[in-house]
């Protein structure tokens, strides 16, 4: 074990770097899922989709930036921007148009609904931005590399994805316990993620909490597609291999926890970017493996609470 | 419905169908493979009635598949292969159902989901033996000892699916009717009741489950020896997702849904992509919107709601 | 343009579909009824041929998924060459008619299509397809429906060394010489290289042209260390933990034969990582990558195009037919044409050169099925860069062209120098051979034996 370290200690290193930073894009996908879950218990499949199109509005946008001339340093906000529109122009004609006439009814129906959606949205966004991988890669360049030492040797990592997407999944994280547990409105979802019942009784609107959920659930899940545009490539397809990991993320955190959803993304993270060091097949199932432990020891998720038996 | 208008409607719809493959044979095909869809379906629906979606059932349709692709080799006889492939799927329920029936709702369906994409995972993973994603063909193999031509083939496979049909609708049925069946909805409405009285929900839930994977394995295996090549996308997460589309479709509330689902879905499907190649997944969500928002009852339900209008009237 | 799509004739789908929303009665027979007049267009397909009214050709290509950016480009050049075609006269003067079919939802589904465009809507020819799973389905297919069948994009070598196939033909090359050139090259251009790693798409042809790859490196230069297997999930869009990986053990080549966003997404990241100053590249599909990655590929790495497919071709065979080719597509769909749309133009012009031949045999009678299927075996036939032969198994023969990134003014993305141009037959494996076989007989001298590099010239 000493010897195996020795040698492979500064990989491991290399690989933690990795798995940090590939674990602040897995939260930056799932956390907004977990949002929705938590408060409509819908497990909303048309996330992937809205991941989707949160990336091409972003790499979108930045090519409109790029070609006016406007100043590099736009592009970083306009990730941002891109992703607060998807949000606020999509969620709510989703929640109002379709998810608010399926409320109360059976689970599966609302699962489907969503499913529909997701159908619709991957042939919308194909007759948008047509099938050609889309990138707009200014936000990466302009923040240039950072050298890591290795032994003797370094390493370049992007600056985008050392600091950039931790950054902001850490900001999102902060910020959305500090809105949750601080601010009014926040504690209104937490008390309707909690009880509904319990919350209405109290007077909360809780359709004016559904819809400022779904708005954010689906502005956050713009926000990972956005923030993934400027290195990954935009193609068909992108939403329903997106929609599987965040589902895995969810179920293994436990329902609607946020700090849940960090945990999990950074075991995921980290585990995938060990097995791509030392056992690069197994890199794919890693996210299941890890689920179906988490689930094997605690059924309710990692920072789920058991639900009380209702008779 | 009485039960003589239900086995009377169920004999009618088969003749329905084999005069329908008849008169189109291009639709033989797509209605042999929208029966095998509708035999797993109908497990979807038994996990239904306990409240439970399984996003993971083409698990079980892919496994009896890739045991036909592989079994054809050494034993080429379909009425061998069938039970065999989904007796197998049967056994996988047993061992994963053991596993899942402890969890509810969301966990329930995410750990289906998970496992049939770690299935998917393996599919791929061991390419030496499943050739991955270009997947397996079927070699040739004999039906009831005889070899067939390639046109009598076709038709012995539709109407074994449709016997299947017949066969599993009819115990499904029955099997929903006896008190298994009523605990299943037990578990739905309030489980600590049904365990009160002395009924384990797991129990309960395990053998809907396997009963379910038994009849996914069946319908894997008709696929299978219907369109002769077998590849690892029946396992994605996204056939599951069809399998619950079907069911919702087609309406949970009678045995007759889940197949009136799969023939609606696999026309709808052929028809949309003949009309608009590149956008035929639009289309298919647009109608199970519909039907969602319009018709919960699914198919089935509309066209009951509608019968029982004209008898009002 | 999806006008154009639509086939016009069968005016009573539209019917039969809105109807499956209901289940009347008076609609179920409606609809039947609808369905049953399909069905009344059927022909046998061994009848005597009187000059059909129009060729009809199926084509199946993605429309959707990850692979549409093949699929789409093909479908334009498709329509763009009917068109061309048809203006001319069409073939014998007969015009034609394409109807596309979306591969997208797997080949179940496929096989479907395939029934439903041979006994529904009577197409004379199938061109199908770009997923070698449909190919491996459609072949064995094709010979029981007896419908003349190109497989127009697919690579697996297997269809034709597992199969013997009457109705089904190959106009383009197969993964071995798509592999085995890229090796020759790199062998060539770098033959001290000592260690390689791979990073290739999880899926069959990441894991196939990997098997073949290292199989003739084994052959030819023993010894090579592999420093990496590295098989991401297929969709993959963040390669930055294999990128670091691969900046830490420095292995002098590295190897993909990822395609599409896959590939662009790696070729970018690894840019922007410098790792192509530490490692040489070889990629052998990155031909149909390059106006998007434009100058994020740096010059001097190896490239391929799954063929001799280059819009730049150093000495094509009749350079005013692929100039304008080029020229017309880009007018048409502005991008330059990629190897899918060659493929597509090969699928095309074989079927025309086919059908001249059994016309010709035929003293200008019209061939039945099995006179079409028969006269594409042993045809020689033009494509855009040079030209095909498809031998006695169905296989093509191609010549395959790799070179070497280099950047220039004249475009915004790196074009080919140093281009080799693989003579078909000195790649590819003899009819009866299995490729893995047949790599292992090879010897070091054919590394000499190829031909000279030309440059670009600008």
């Amino acid at each position: 074990m000493a010897d195996w370290l020795s040698q492979n200690g500064l990989l491991l290193g290399l690989a933690a770097l990795d798995g940090l930073s590939s674990a602040a894009a897995i939260f930056m996908v799932a956390v907004g899922l977990n949002l929705v879950f938590g408060v409509l218990r819908i497990l909303n499949i048309a996330h992937g989709s809205l991941y989707a199109i949160g990336g091409y509005a972003a790499a979108s946008l930045g090519l409109f930036l790029t070609a006016r001339g406007l100043p590099a340093w736009m592009s970083l906000p306009a990730l941002v921007v891109a992703a607060a529109l998807v949000g606020v122009l999509l969620g709510p004609l989703i929640e109002r148009l379709l998810l608010r006439r399926v409320e109360g009814q059976e689970p599966v129906l609302q699962l489907l609904v969503t499913f529909a959606l997701f159908m619709v949205l991957e042939d919308l966004q194909k007759l948008v931005w047509g099938v050609q991988p889309v990138v707009s890669d200014t936000p990466v360049r302009l923040l240039g590399n950072v050298e890591v030492p290795f032994g003797a040797d370094t390493i370049p990592f992007t600056a985008y994805q050392l600091f950039v997407l931790p950054g902001i999944a850490l900001l999102t994280l902060v910020g959305l316990a500090w809105f949750l547990r601080r601010t009014l409105a926040g504690r209104m979802i937490v008390a309707v993620t909690e009880d509904r019942e319990a919350a209405r009784a109290m007077g909360i609107d809780a359709a004016k909490v559904t819809l400022l959920c779904f708005t954010a659930g689906a502005a956050l899940a713009a926000l990972g597609g956005a923030l993934a545009s400027p290195t990954a490539s935009l193609v068909p397809g992108v939403g329903a291999q997106t929609i599987v990991l965040s589902f895995a993320v969810v179920a293994t955190a436990g329902l609607g926890r946020v700090e849940g959803a960090a945990v999990t993304a950074l075991l995921i993270g980290l585990g995938r970017a060990f097995a791509v060091y030392f056992e690069p097949e197994l890199e794919v199932v890693v996210p299941y493996i890890i689920m179906v432990l988490v689930l094997l020891v605690r059924p309710q998720g990692l920072f789920g609470t058991p639900e009380t038996r209702r008779i | 419905m009485s039960r003589t208008t239900e086995i009377l409607l169920a004999l009618a719809a088969a003749a329905l169908v084999l005069l329908l493959a008849w008169a189109v044979p291009w639709l033989r095909f797509v209605l042999t493979i929208a029966l095998a869809k509708g035999l797993a379906v109908l497990g979807i629906l038994l996990l239904l009635r306990a409240g439970q979606v399984s996003f993971g059932h083409a698990l079980f349709l892919a496994f009896a598949a890739y045991a036909v692709a592989f079994g054809a080799s050494t034993i080429p006889e379909a009425l061998i292969l069938l039970p065999l492939a989904a007796i197998g799927a049967a056994l996988l329920g047993l061992v994963i159902g053991l596993f899942v029936v402890r969890y509810r709702e969301i966990f329930f369906g995410m750990l289906n989901l998970a496992l049939s994409m770690v299935f998917y995972s393996l599919l791929e993973k061991f390419y030496a033996i499943t050739h991955g994603t270009d997947g397996i063909r079927l070699p040739p193999i004999t039906f009831a000892g005889q070899t067939l031509g390639s046109e009598a083939q076709g038709w012995a496979m539709l109407v074994l699916a449709l016997v299947l049909a017949l066969g599993f609708g009819a115990l499904v049925r029955t099997y929903l009717a006896s008190p298994m069946g009523q605990a299943l909805a037990g578990i739905k409405t309030r489980e600590a009741r049904l365990e009160f009285m002395g009924a384990s929900g797991r129990s309960v839930l395990l053998a809907a489950y396997v009963l379910s994977a038994l009849m996914a394995g069946a319908g894997g295996a008709v696929l299978a020896m219907t369109s002769r090549h077998v590849t690892p996308a029946l396992a994605y997460w996204t056939a599951s997702g069809e399998l619950v589309f079907i069911a919702i479709l087609g309406g949970a509330g009678s045995v007759f849904g889940p197949f009136l689902g799969a023939v609606a879905y696999e026309l709808t499907r052929v028809y949309a992509a003949a009309l608009v190649a590149d956008a035929w997944q639009m289309i298919l969500g647009m109608v199970l919107l519909l039907v969602i928002l319009f018709a919960p009852g699914g198919l089935w339900g509309m066209g009951r709601a509608l019968l029982a209008r004209r008898r009002a009237a | 343009m999806v006008a154009e799509i639509v086939p016009p004739r069968a005016s009573s789908q539209p019917d039969n579909a809105s109807q499956l929303h209901s289940v009347t009665r008076r609609a179920a027979l409606l609809g039947a009824a609808g369905i049953g007049s399909l069905a009344l267009a059927g022909r046998a397909a061994q009848a005597q041929p009187a000059k059909p009214a129009e060729i009809k050709v199926g084509i199946a290509t993605y429309l959707s998924g990850p692979a549409s950016v093949f699929g789409v480009p093909g479908r334009q050049a498709a329509e763009m060459l009917f068109d061309e075609l048809n203006e001319a006269g069409g073939i014998g003067g007969v015009k034609l008619r394409p109807i596309f079919v979306d591969e997208g939802p797997g080949v179940d589904h496929f096989v479907g299509e395939y029934r439903r465009l041979v006994q529904s809507e009577n197409v004379n020819l199938i061109f199908a397809g770009i997923s070698s799973a449909d190919c491996l389905a459609c072949a064995p297919l094709s010979d029981e429906m007896k419908r003349p069948t190109l497989l127009w994009d697919c690579g697996t070598q297997r269809v034709f060394e597992d199969g013997k196939y009457e109705y089904a033909f190959r106009p383009q090359a197969n993964a071995t010489p798509e592999v085995l050139s890229a090796l020759l090259y790199l062998l060539r251009a770098k033959p001290d290289f000592r260690s390689i790693a791979v990073v290739n798409q999880d899926y069959a042809w990441g894991r196939d042209s990997w098997d073949i790859f290292r199989t003739g490196l084994q052959t030819l230069k023993p010894g090579v260390r592999v420093a990496a297997e590295l098989f991401p999930r297929f969709g993959a869009t963040d390669f930055s933990t294999e990128i670091t990986r691969l900046l830490a053990l420095r292995p002098d080549v590295v190897l993909s034969t990822t395609w599409g966003g896959d590939l662009d997404a790696f070729i970018r990241q690894s840019n922007d990582r410098r790792l192509f100053e530490r490692s040489t590249f070889v990629l052998p599909l990155a031909e149909s990558s390059l106006e998007r990655v434009g100058k994020s590929l740096p010059a001097g790495h190896i490239i391929g195009a799954r063929g001799d497919h280059w819009f730049l071709h150093p000495n094509p065979a009749d350079p005013a037919l692929l100039a304008r080719f080029t020229e017309n597509y880009r007018k048409r769909f502005n991008a330059y044409p990629i190897y899918s749309t060659h493929h597509m133009a090969q699928a095309v012009f074989a079927m025309k050169a086919a059908y001249e031949k059994a016309l010709a045999a035929k003293g200008g009678g019209w061939p039945t099925d099995a006179e079409l299927a028969a006269a594409f075996r042993g045809l020689e036939f033009p494509s855009l860069t040079g030209r095909i032969r498809i031998r006695e198994d169905g296989q093509g023969l191609e010549d395959q062209l790799i070179g070497t990134t280099v950047n220039t003014d004249k475009y915004p993305f790196p074009v080919m120098t140093d281009m080799v141009v693989f003579p078909a037959d000195t790649v590819t494996a003899p009819v009866g051979q299995k490729s893995l076989d047949w790599l292992k007989t090879l010897k070091p001298e054919m590394v000499q034996a190829m031909p000279q590099p030309v440059a670009f010239k600008p």
